[in-house]
């Protein structure tokens, strides 16, 4: 039942990454963890300039229920993150592909076809 | 598998999440736990604790063998449907369970215990009736179901849901149960909130549950009963003390009664022997964050732990209960560790919250 955009990737620690036009990426948790999660409350996101390696823990995404990690879907630098995420941290819980988390700008040679497609993260949901 | 209540399938049938709790499938929210929460505190909810278990003890030595058995002392008791809530301590004064018991005559009492300590109890009661020869019997009562309904307009919502049952309910005072039409009425609760846990045959839970929701009382989960018992300031099971804490370190020493020089109950000796160690107390999050069990807290006369922790909805901040050394006050800052980093926090008086309103900030 869970909504899962076909034109996003994904990550089998159920982060969804939008590729935009410029080469950067848009990161976010999916509507199935924010499900799982229960009512967010809390965010802490890396901050701008801040180099991350593939699959390193960044942020902490803190529900009601329990402290969980993000982690960086492949290595690059952070080049932005959603305050307005910070300040209203429910925004994951009412739409989870528009409450952003990070924008990374991949490093040269990243290799994005590691990512799940749409169908592939479903399996993994399934499997959950 | 799991095991399931009688409401099984009409929280199935809500849309409910449900989790495994001690061995039990049962929702931890229906949508939003911080709305369910807030229902609690400005409305009426309800919440299925069926999974909790009631036990009859009756017998001539009924009252003698409690009195032994628990560390608190059941011959307050005087009026039928009073209700006690206690410890049940081992022999080296750790709590192998809390429980309620209510009185109905000195051969008579109900007593529910926790879901997931339910087998542990009965086995160390059965050994003690066998040990002190008690004449009791200790029936197990898997064929009834429980209700908490919990908020300022529980009471009343509850009496439009079963009419008639205001004669009965609506004069009893906190900690006072009666019996309406099989339906044990307990003004109890797990909330900080006025309200009611009635206790009702198993076929029936159904119609009542759906006769409270049509009286518009909304089904609420276990993860909001968390919040609003730890908001209440009210221990947890498993969590806030376990069989190697003492009671006088986990913030009960007003449940164990020593007053009766003569009566000797499991573990009293061990109390005595091992004074009040450590001050429970609750935590206010200052810094960003939230606040979870086992975290480590700083304070001016040592180190000490958080044993829950949580965001509070109403305070709209993140919360613990903290075992420390003797000799923090409230007010004191302290600083928690956090995924590493350290923190800033102050300590208060518990409860955070009571009958709607936060008591501290």
């Amino acid at each position: 039942m869970s909504n899962i955009p076909a034109d996003l990737k994904y990550t089998k620690s159920h982060e969804w990454i939008r590729a935009e036009a410029d080469g950067s990426l848009t990161i976010g948790v999916t509507d199935h963890a924010q499900e799982a999660l229960g009512d967010v409350v809390f965010l802490e996101l890396p901050e701008e300039g801040r180099s991350l390696s593939a699959g390193e823990a960044c942020a902490v995404i803190e529900s009601v229920k329990a402290a969980s990690d993000i982690y960086a879907p492949v290595a690059g630098e952070v080049i932005g993150f959603n305050q307005d995420a910070v300040d209203a941290p429910e925004s994951v819980n009412t739409d989870a592909y528009a409450a952003w988390l990070f924008k990374i700008k991949p490093a040269e040679g990243s290799d994005l076809s590691a990512l799940l497609d749409a169908a592939g993260y479903q399996a993994v949901v399934d499997a959950a | 598998m799991a095991k399931q209540t009688p409401l099984h399938a009409t929280h199935v049938a809500a849309g409910a999440r449900m989790v495994d709790f001690a061995g039990w499938d049962m929702p931890v929210n229906y949508g939003s736990q911080i709305e369910e929460h807030h229902v609690v505190r400005r409305d009426a909810g309800m919440f299925d604790v069926s999974h909790m278990l009631a036990l009859d003890l009756e017998g001539a030595d009924a009252t003698k063998w409690l009195r032994g058995l628990l560390a608190n002392d059941v011959s307050k008791l005087r009026t039928p449907g009073k209700a006690l809530y206690s410890c049940m301590l081992n022999p080296a004064g750790g709590v192998i369970d809390d429980l309620i018991v209510y009185y109905f005559s000195d051969d008579n009492y109900r007593i529910v215990v926790n879901a997931g300590t339910a087998d542990k109890d009965l086995s160390w009661m059965r050994r003690n009736i066998a040990d002190t020869g008690a004449n009791v019997t200790l029936e197990s009562r898997r064929d009834l179901a429980m209700i908490a309904v919990q908020g300022p307009n529980a009471r009343a919502k509850t009496w439009q849901a079963l009419p008639g049952s205001e004669s009965v309910a609506g004069e009893l005072k906190p900690f006072q149960a009666a019996w309406f039409d099989e339906i044990l009425i307990a003004r109890t609760g797990y909330t900080g909130e006025d309200g009611y846990e009635l206790t009702v045959p198993a076929d029936r839970a159904v119609a009542i549950w759906d006769a409270l929701a049509a009286a518009g009382v909304a089904p609420c989960g276990l993860g909001a009963r968390d919040t609003l018992r730890l908001e209440a300031g009210m221990n947890l099971y498993g969590q806030d003390m376990d069989d190697t804490v003492s009671p006088l370190d986990a913030g009960l020493a007003w449940t164990v009664d020593f007053k009766d020089e003569t009566r000797d109950f499991v573990g009293r000796e061990a109390l005595l022997a091992k004074p009040q160690a450590n001050e429970m107390i609750g935590l206010i999050l200052d810094d960003k964050g939230v606040l979870r069990a086992h975290m480590k807290v700083f304070t001016a006369h040592g180190e000490g732990e958080t044993t829950s922790g949580t965001f509070s909805p109403t305070l709209e901040k993140s919360i613990a209960f903290a075992r420390l050394p003797l000799g923090v006050v409230a007010g004191a800052p302290v600083e928690v560790e956090i995924r590493g980093k350290r923190a800033a926090a102050h300590l208060v008086k518990l409860p955070f919250v009571r009958n709607g309103k936060a008591l501290t900030g």
